[in-house]
């Protein structure tokens, strides 16, 4: 009787549709966000991620909308993200559907909205996600899409967010980001070792002995991927049934 | 039957009724204390902070309307904070008041693990149940919390695991409460909500 460690797939979407590229450069349509929703809950996904990547003001209606359809496929914890900035912008989120909401330009803009966020949904709502570069001897926290240093030590913002009241760490390496060479397992151990909730492991992700590292040598409580999902590279049910012959613990059959 | 789903407007009731509607079940969204007297069963889901739970209920005068129902044996399922509600008080805000239903009180779990306990885990069943029937024994269940009735006693029919043995599902005449999310569990949590209904029915 262990925790499960969790594989979690990401839908990055435009508003409306899943969209891929590599720093935001190419996107390209990879598919509707509902239909991959309910390919995923079937397919033993422990949970999803949807984030509206553009994050334009103009186009909230139609995310809010994408929500409300990619909740109503699930039957698995659901979390949201992308431009949220004000305790309305959560609310609104979490009433279209969301379990959690993920934040992070905002946050390391205004850190008060982690706590804002906290006392009002409970930290089990609150995501903060860290976009981490590597800079010398530490981790550069990044915003606006990974574009822009904040000048911010990764592990001292963790700290100070999980004091603040997040419940859970969305760690995405920038270095390993979209090149399938495995996750970053220095960056996620350190992480992890530092703060007392859970991290998400995301960036870099292709092989199922990726999987394996990250959770084994990362310490990570979950991992997340996105295209190598979609693409049907690697299939989420056979993925669990790997990590369960390497005795890691995972929810299978599922 | 309807099944009166209690909306205090800070939990996640909406999950929960799109759950059950997959079930079949017709389904009531309520916060007035008229419609809980008149209840052919409740759920009471919750998710967030206790003192938001316990003030809700009370600044919507729904206390005495669901105390009531309970005395009169009508079957009710707590969902996580659902569950923490029917116990005298939480160390997450020890100045308020639960529903003092069942003896036990809410508790810290231990800081020695991640918390909160954030994720899929499995059940030690203690005694038979009827929450869990056709459901197999090494079934994952999704939980998202950090406080959990510790000192569990003859109520829970299944404990889990997370630092220290807590109650996850209980079982006491006509209350039945889970801590964990049954309406984001998968095919299990389907089965455990149908498992209520179909007791809630007979």
């Amino acid at each position: 009787m262990t925790l499960a460690r969790r594989i979690i797939p990401c839908l990055d979407t435009d508003g409306a549709r899943v969209v891929k590229g590599v720093n935001f450069v190419g996107l390209h349509d990879a598919g509707d966000p509902a239909e991959l929703a309910a390919r995923y809950n079937l397919d033993g996904a422990d949970e999803l991620v949807v984030l509206d990547i553009a994050a334009s003001r103009d186009r909230r209606p139609t995310f809010l909308e994408t929500i409300r359809r990619v909740a109503s496929e699930l039957s698995i914890p659901l979390t949201a993200g992308g431009g949220i900035r004000s305790l309305e912008d959560a609310r609104a989120v979490i009433l279209a559907g969301a379990d959690k909401v993920t934040v992070n330009t905002a946050a390391v803009e205004r850190p008060d909205l982690i706590s804002e966020l906290s006392r009002e949904f409970g930290a089990q709502a609150v995501v903060l996600a860290i976009d981490a570069k590597r800079a010398d001897s530490r981790w550069d926290v990044m915003i606006r899409g990974g574009r822009e240093s904040a000048n911010l030590d990764a592990l001292i913002w963790a700290k100070q967010a999980v004091a603040s009241g997040a419940g859970e760490i969305l760690l995405t390496s920038v270095d390993r980001d979209g090149t399938q060479i495995g996750f970053d397992i220095p960056l996620t151990a350190a992480i992890s070792q530092a703060v007392n909730v859970p991290v998400i492991a995301s960036g870099g992700a292709k092989l199922p002995e990726h999987f394996a590292q990250v959770f084994r040598d990362g310490f990570a409580d979950a991992a997340l991927a996105a295209s190598i999902f979609h693409n049907n590279v690697q299939s989420i049910r056979e993925l669990k049934q790997f990590l369960a012959s390497q005795k890691i613990e995972v929810r299978f059959p599922c | 039957m309807i099944v009166t789903l209690i909306d205090y407007g800070a939990g996640n009731a909406t999950s929960v009724e799109r759950a059950l509607r997959r079930l079949g079940a017709t389904v009531q969204l309520s916060s007035s204390p008229e419609t809980l007297q008149n209840a052919e069963a409740l759920i009471l889901p919750g998710v967030g902070h206790y003192a938001v739970l316990v003030r809700a209920l009370d600044h919507q005068s729904l206390r005495p309307a669901l105390v009531d129902a309970l005395h009169r044996g009508v079957p009710f399922l707590g969902i996580c904070l659902g569950l923490q509600i029917l116990f005298k008080s939480s160390e997450e805000a020890p100045e308020l008041h639960g529903l003092n239903l069942l003896p036990g009180r809410v508790s810290a779990l231990p800081s020695s693990v991640k918390l909160p306990h954030m994720g899929w885990n499995q059940l030690q069943g203690k005694r038979p149940s009827r929450l869990l029937e056709n459901i197999l024994p090494g079934a994952f269940f999704y939980f998202a919390h950090s406080f959990a009735v510790i000192d569990a006693n003859g109520e829970s029919v299944a404990l889990c695991r997370h630092g220290s043995d807590f109650a996850a599902v209980i079982e006491h005449k006509n209350i039945y409460a889970v801590q964990f999310h049954p309406e984001k569990s998968g095919e299990a949590g389907a089965q455990l909500l149908q498992n209520f209904l179909s007791l809630a029915a007979t």
